[in-house]
């Protein structure tokens, strides 16, 4: 990173709050948009924080938010203004695509233009799950990428990240500029201030249209999960183990 | 006849169950598109081709193996370049890598240098006319989506533990290849890969989970839970943020939206309310079993099986039970 300004971009999408049922759209592959709220996804707002962290430390820099969909998304961009981000940059679209690839390129386009010390994303975006957008778009800028971090040190031009695996965590070394995607537990975002959600309605916030071309992966159909039978008491206290692992052996047969 | 290719994870020179899975939804895919051979690739420190056999017996027609010190550790730069040549090269009609940690770093650089889409954390796949179909949970496990997948190859990456590794004896004819590019070139290092220090079965691998909460109290009570999971002898530990936001467990054994998401065969959840933000880990469990001290906590509307109780005192007993059960089998 320069001497003393980092330039740290992050990209964040707008998702439906989950803690609701979601009705599948008369046309078979969407989700019926009536009544739902919007948020930030939730590792989008880490993505934020920790951005905010580096320069902070770093002492001078910029955070840049890109957010590509319809005007709407201006709203969590506000968000991550009012969070401390400097600038937010809206690539229009109607929609975001269901190929991640098709985001991945507008998203670089776009990206491309600058040196970015870090790009930082979520290590997936919670409505779509296709935890695929930030190691595509290190791929199309030709950037080194670590993915689903959490815990991060960046000094000195370098960095060291630690991802989680199955029953076991990797200790990563990586240069700058770095694309890194970000997983629970690397931060807990701080809440906007009033005086940062004054603030943001003063930072700039650009439009420009997407250039999101139709891409190889599309939404055949959507549906609902099969409901789980309804849950069952079998009794109480320590008196129902018994009952409980005769079920387990004889209806469950999994003991 | 299409091409199928398998990405063979492998970790500390030995294969992961995820391999064989992948080798198998593979080969089902072929089978089903005409009967095409599967080829897997299988990277790793010198050494790793001595594990080829066992794709050849889930169904790899070919192995291609490639042995390179700078494969010791994950190396996502170095192993997407070689898979990506190698796709080019063998022609291959679909792509499949596991949805672990690994393969989701893995599956959306290699679809990027093919310029094409991926689907990732796929629960089942089919061919439908010239597409590849892909149905994947979205929006915390709420809705199921299919993807269609036009571009060639199909890149899917598979979700741990759906696909059941399946014997079906093939050549698994073995076929060194080079790497695509110098794996000790990477500019990103794996310095270490540090095994955890207590899940020896790993939660997207058990046949059973036994998950606590802030029921248990404290972190020490665990013992509980790991005294449960250690009856069953096939169980890993799981937890919700709850337990994870206190530090009395790792974050990387949280269930739940924001954490892991599991399908075991049975989970017990102790001393969990069962928020929705935990559900979104854990609905599709095959059987839930849940013990809670609150008749009217969310849990017990997807539990197959509740007890309302005190964990103290429910717990204990179960293990004995449990213990007791699996001796006299
Ligand atoms: C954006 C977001 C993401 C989240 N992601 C996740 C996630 O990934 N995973 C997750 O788990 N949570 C997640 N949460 C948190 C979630 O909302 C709940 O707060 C959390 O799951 C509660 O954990 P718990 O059940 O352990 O605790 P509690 O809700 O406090 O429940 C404890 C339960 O223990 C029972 N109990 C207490 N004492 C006893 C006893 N002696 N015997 C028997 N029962 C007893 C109580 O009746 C109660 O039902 C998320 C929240 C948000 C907002
Ligand atoms: N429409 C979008 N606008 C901006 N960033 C996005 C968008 N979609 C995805 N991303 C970024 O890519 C990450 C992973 O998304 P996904 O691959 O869709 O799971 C998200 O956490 C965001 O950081």
């Amino acid at each position: 990173m320069g001497a003393t300004r980092v330039k740290i971009a992050v990209c964040i999408k707008r998702v439906p709050v989950m803690d609701v049922r979601f009705r599948i759209g008369a046309d078979g592959k969407s989700v019926d948009e009536t009544g739902l709220k919007y948020d930030v996804n939730d590792f989008d707002l880490w993505a934020v924080e920790a951005a905010l962290q580096l320069k902070e430390k770093t002492g001078a820099g910029e955070v840049a938010v890109f957010s590509l969909g319809p005007d709407a998304v201006q709203e969590q961009i506000r968000k991550a203004l009012s969070m401390g981000a400097d600038r937010g940059v809206q690539l229009k679209a109607a929609s975001a695509s269901a190929d991640p690839l098709s985001i991945a390129r507008a998203l670089a386009a776009e990206l491309e233009a600058t040196q970015w010390d870090v790009i930082f994303f979520g290590k997936v975006a919670i409505d779509t799950a296709d935890q695929s957008v930030g190691p595509m778009v290190a791929e199309l800028l030709g950037l080194p990428c670590v993915s689903a971090i959490s815990a991060l040190e960046i000094a000195n031009g370098r960095g060291t990240a630690k991802r989680e695996l199955e029953g076991a965590q990797e200790i990563v070394e990586f240069p700058l500029p770095v694309v890194l995607t970000v997983d629970e537990g690397l931060n807990k975002e701080r809440l906007p201030s009033l005086k940062g959600i004054m603030a943001a309605k003063k930072k700039p916030l650009e439009v420009k249209p997407a250039q999101l071309d139709a891409g190889t992966v599309s939404v055949a159909a959507m549906e609902l999960p099969a409901e789980r039978a309804a849950g069952r008491i079998i009794g109480e206290g320590a008196a129902a183990v018994p009952e409980l692992v005769r079920l387990l052996q004889t209806e469950a047969k999994v003991l | 006849m299409a091409t199928v290719f398998a990405f063979a994870e492998a970790r500390g020179g030995e294969l992961r169950k995820v391999a064989l899975e992948a080798v198998t939804a593979a080969r089902t895919l072929a089978d089903e598109t005409g009967g095409g051979e599967v080829h897997a690739l299988l990277v790793g420190a010198p050494g790793i081709g001595g594990k080829a056999a066992a794709l050849g017996a889930h169904g790899a027609d070919v192995v291609h193996v490639c042995e390179h010190a700078g494969f010791e550790h994950a190396n996502a730069e170095a192993g997407a370049a070689l898979a990506a040549e190698l796709l080019k090269r063998i022609g291959a009609r679909a792509a499949v890598f596991p949805a672990s940690a690994s393969g989701r770093d893995l599956a959306p650089r290699v679809a990027a240098k093919l310029g094409v889409g991926v689907a990732s954390d796929v629960v089942s796949v089919a061919a439908v006319g010239g597409a590849i179909h892909a149905r994947h949970p979205s929006y915390t496990g709420k809705v199921i989506t299919t993807l269609a997948l036009t571009g060639t190859p199909a890149v899917i990456a598979i979700r741990p533990n759906v696909f059941t590794p399946r014997e079906s004896a093939r050549a698994g004819r073995v076929e060194t290849v080079a790497p695509a590019v110098d794996p000790a070139a990477s500019k990103v290092k794996v310095r270490e890969t540090k095994a955890g220090s207590r899940a020896k079965l790993d939660l997207s691998e058990a046949p059973v989970i036994v998950s606590g909460g802030r029921g248990l109290k404290s972190a020490e009570n665990f013992k509980l839970v790991e005294d449960l999971a250690a009856a069953f002898g096939n169980a890993a530990v799981g937890a919700t943020r709850a337990v994870t936001d206190d530090g009395w467990r790792p974050h990387s054994d949280q269930i739940g939206q924001t954490g892991r998401v599991v399908s075991p065969e049975l989970y017990v959840a102790v001393g969990i309310s069962g928020a929705i933000q935990h559900l979104a880990g854990m609905r599709t469990s095959r059987t839930i079993v849940a013990i809670n001290k609150d008749r009217e906590a969310p849990i017990f509307k997807i539990a197959d099986y509740g007890i309302v109780g005190d964990v103290f005192d429910i717990v204990p007993a179960l293990t004995e039970a449990v213990r007791a059960a699996r001796a006299h089998r």
